[in-house]
């Protein structure tokens, strides 16, 4: 049995092949268009902003002379805002994400919440701001506040939390549960001493994810009528006078970082466009800081996991 | 673990129960407990139902500025008139330009979105190496994290001036550069879904494909995105419901002006751009002004309900097949 | 191998469809296959058997470079495709090339969710045969092929996911079949599969081999004995005895392997 007849080459493979090297140029184009883009962005914002950050403009209000504007209410507001969301969004978000993995039983109930947490996450972020103008601002009466905004980024980023800790949450094997309701512990101390803990990544991870949506929200905070141009910081939160801590603030007029710079670009003139440029770099460094860090947890995690 | 049982073993050692007294002490222990768990389990509950309360006040903001926006504007008005034009002297109320205008955005960034994020997600799910897909997947999910004001400064002072150069007539304000921006924005989402739905196909349709002597083209072509379909549509459309809502890019670089046309090289405003554009002047509370940005809201929320429900739907099913 | 030295006359195949030499393959760290030379007859089923993880799937993937899918992995030593003699683990070769004379039908059934008769057109369809009265005829003659054809010839274009499991193996056949491969890979093809739809297919392959030769994997024995011309025993990556079915299976020649058919370890 010898080697006769060199093996034919197939002639469709040749021509297979062209079709493969073609997609696969046609693939990494498009992954440039996605990818690039941000490239293209920052650069393009750099280019424009750079030049504008420095102390005067982080530490100024903004100013009629495009020069002398800086974002200091902005940043402050942008941080007060935050501090409300997270201590009404994570809470709710983490207490409802367990009630669902660990306590619901199979009901229309369930059913339900599980339905509206999925719809709540695809609801434009404009949709709420209506929702927060109708409710928060004309029902309830508190105006146009720093609490109303940080109220509505809370609803915002709700589901985001529900979502991200529920994975977390059900990452977890039963073994692990098993093993402590074998030694008697209830369902809370389960949860508390066991799934919370071994999940505190994953939930962590999904907490940044969700503030740095909420930080970079424009439509629900303009819709319920942030103001572009505040000349002034809300009041302090601590006081020298006992009980050395106020609330006032919750109730001032604000603005926001990315509104700030909503108002920057809408304004004609080049000067202008270089100060949302720059408001625009500190915005995008935030967000892309907040992201890095999660994405970092995660990859972390990952590699740490056991089970 | 061994430590902890035997702890638990002294424990049951030290209390041991003696006599009737012990025994209701140890039932009063029990009820105490199951309270404190039932109050712990009712707390909770009511924070999970904080998401119906938000869709419920959702629709029913909505609803009732709505409503008292209907009673002024009869629905045929609403829905044939072609104009828009609420705070004029002589108002018309006909949602079809800002309905136009949103399309001709969403449509815009859907043409960009869907071929571009389809191809791409298929190069990362059957060709891309392990490595390439750890650096891409992260750096989509950035993509996805910028604030949309950001992308609409990119809309209005970096891509229109571009397409400038190759339409010179085109106006500062136009649909055609946001919808472009729009469609890249989606497209990290576009491709995460789609991607993620390819890569639910098992292994063994792919390792049928192959060992029939196909390219990884065609097993991707042929047998992948066949298999992948239901997944793919549920991104498209949720893909849909994210450009149809989104608010900034158009707001910022579409134009502010209501215009009836279809052709993306004009300015018009989308309904999120019209929300934006009242809520920053200074319309007193109950107002046919006030109540026609919740009537154009109304108008967005019964449009993005539809394509998240009909995607969610899409997307079960795709996962009750693998 | 001095098995084959010993008992040439008997022992080994007298035509070959394709054989192994010194073949070994390791996963990214890990050795599995160990220097193995195994012959294949032609128009012969052979066997290979083995406990769970001696690497007889490892050993059958080999053929249509199944393994080039995932990174890491390497082969050493040839497999000979005959009659051109042709080494298939060459670096030169195109996988591609390999698997459109080999086919394979896998341990669970894996149609693709498409209807039955694109199933079956499908590697037809990917070599580029567009023609539809050729496509039909193909399609008809591999369905005969693998006796499925009288019981789907009236909904062909139903989901082939709607098939019972035994249909859905003997539609994957079909699918192999169509293409008029030189040698047919099974590995363990009935394993998810009831008695019946089992009956069936080894029934068919006892018809299959007149056309083509065939290499199977199974973890049944008396699979392996009642529809086998040769056999292969396998433990932890090498070849501990290869023979005749009927020899291997009466009178084996190594401790292990009457150890292993006995039932006493595996």
């Amino acid at each position: 049995m010898a080697a006769q007849s060199s093996p034919q080459k197939h002639p469709s493979i040749a021509r297979r092949m062209i079709a493969e090297v073609l997609f696969k140029i046609l693939g990494i184009c498009s992954l440039i268009i996605a990818v690039g883009t941000l490239v293209l962005l920052f650069g393009a914002l750099l280019f424009e902003g750079v030049t504008r950050i420095d102390w005067q403009f982080l530490m100024s209000y903004p100013s009629r002379h495009a020069s002398q504007a800086g974002i200091l209410p902005a940043w402050v507001g942008s941080t007060l805002i935050m501090l409300v969301t997270a201590v009404v969004g994570i809470p709710l978000g983490v207490a409802a994400a367990i009630y669902l993995e660990e306590y619901a039983r199979r009901s229309w109930m369930t059913e339900l919440i599980e339905v509206t947490v999925t719809n709540l996450a695809g609801v434009p972020s404009i949709i709420y701001g209506l929702l927060a103008l109708g409710l928060f601002v004309y029902i309830l009466g508190l105006g146009e506040t720093i609490l109303v905004a940080g109220l509505t980024l809370a609803l915002l980023i709700l589901p985001v939390v529900i979502v991200t800790t529920r994975e977390a949450i059900r990452a977890i094997p039963v073994e692990i549960r098993e093993a402590a309701y074998a030694l008697g512990a209830t369902k809370w101390q389960t949860v508390v001493h066991h799934v919370l803990p071994y999940s505190a990544a994953g939930i962590l991870t999904g907490i940044i994810l969700a503030l740095s949506r909420a930080i970079g929200e424009t439509a629900p905070i303009v819709t319920i009528g942030a103001l572009t141009f505040i000349a002034f910081l809300p009041p302090a939160p601590f006081t020298t006078q006992p009980p050395y801590l106020s609330f006032d603030w919750l109730l001032s007029p604000f603005t926001v970082m990315p509104i700030q710079m909503f108002g920057w670009v809408s304004r004609p003139g080049e000067d202008f466009a270089s100060n949302a440029a720059a408001a625009g770099i500190l915005l995008v460094g935030m967000t892309l800081a907040m992201n890095g860090l999660a994405i970092y947890i995660r990859y972390r995690m990952r590699k740490q996991v056991t089970w | 673990m061994q430590l902890m049982s035997k702890s638990i073993m002294a424990m049951q050692q030290t209390i041991p129960i003696k006599s009737l007294d012990a025994v209701a002490k140890a039932a009063a222990r029990r009820r105490a407990r199951q309270r404190r768990e039932w109050a712990i389990e009712g707390g909770l509950f009511v924070a999970a139902l904080t998401s119906v309360a938000a869709t419920v006040t959702i629709i029913a903001v909505l609803l009732s500025e709505s409503i008292g926006f209907f009673k002024t504007v009869p629905l045929t008005d609403f829905f044939t008139d072609t104009l828009w034009t609420p705070l004029f002297a002589a108002p018309h109320y006909g949602i079809l330009p800002l309905l136009a205008g949103t399309l001709v955005t969403s449509g815009v960034g859907l043409l960009v979105a869907i071929p571009l994020g389809t191809v791409a997600a298929i190069y990362l799910s059957e060709f891309a190496s392990s490595r390439l897909r750890e650096i891409i997947k992260p750096t989509l999910e950035l993509l996805g994290a910028v604030p949309t004001v950001v992308y609409g400064y990119f809309a209005l002072l970096v891509v229109t001036p571009g397409l400038q150069r190759i339409w010179p007539d085109l106006p500062g304000f136009n649909m055609l550069g946001p919808g472009i921006v729009i469609g890249i924005m989606i497209m990290p989402f576009v491709i995460s879904l789609s991607e993620d739905a390819m890569r639910a196909v098992p292994m063994i349709l792919r390792e049928g494909s192959y060992a029939m002597g196909a390219t990884r083209l065609q097993t991707a072509w042929r047998v992948v995105v066949p298999a992948a379909t239901s997944g793919l549509v549920a991104a498209y459309v949720l893909g849909i419901s994210r450009a149809v809502g989104e608010t900034m890019v158009v707001a910022i670089a579409a134009g502010q002006n209501p215009n009836l046309t279809w052709n993306p090289l004009e300015p018009a405003a989308t309904i999120t751009a019209y929300i934006v554009q009242v809520a920053l002047g200074d319309l007193p509370h109950g107002s046919i002004g006030y109540q026609s940005i919740f009537a154009a809201g109304l108008v967005l929320a019964v449009m993005t309900f539809t394509f998240n429900i009909l995607g969610h739907m899409l997307r079960k099913r795709f996962r009750e097949v693998y | 191998m001095n098995l084959t030295d010993s008992s040439h006359a008997q022992g080994w195949p007298k035509s070959l469809k394709a054989e192994t030499r010194a073949l070994s393959f390791s996963y990214a760290s890990r050795l599995a296959l160990k220097n193995l030379s195994i012959p294949i007859g032609e128009n012969q089923i052979t066997a290979l058997i083995g406990p769970s993880g001696c690497g007889k799937s490892t050993f059958l993937r080999c053929f249509n470079r199944m393994h080039d899918l995932y990174a890491g992995n390497r082969y050493e030593g040839e497999i000979l495709l005959y009659p051109d003699r042709r080494n298939i683990l060459a670096a030169e070769v195109d996988p591609i090339e390999v698997r459109m004379r080999i086919a394979m039908v896998f341990q669970k059934p894996n149609p693709f969710p498409r209807s039955i008769y694109d199933n079956v057109a499908y590697g037809l369809r990917v070599r580029g045969t567009t023609e539809r009265y050729l496509l039909d005829e193909k399609v008809e003659q591999a369905l005969r092929s693998a006796a499925l054809w009288e019981e789907v010839k009236d909904r062909l274009l139903a989901r082939a996911t709607s098939l019972s499991g035994g249909q859905q193996q003997r539609l994957c056949i079909a699918r192999a079949l169509a293409t008029d491969p030189e040698l047919l890979l099974l590995d363990e093809p009935t394993s998810a599969l009831d008695p019946i739809a089992t009956a069936s297919i080894e029934e068919l392959l006892l018809d299959l081999k007149q056309r083509v030769t065939i290499l199977i994997v199974t973890h049944n024995m008396q699979q392996a004995a009642r529809v086998s011309d040769w056999t292969a025993f396998m433990y932890l990556g090498e070849l501990v005895e290869f023979g005749l079915t009927k020899e291997l299976f009466t009178t084996p020649s190594k401790k292990q392997t009457e150890d292993y058919i006995t039932g006493r370890f595996g």
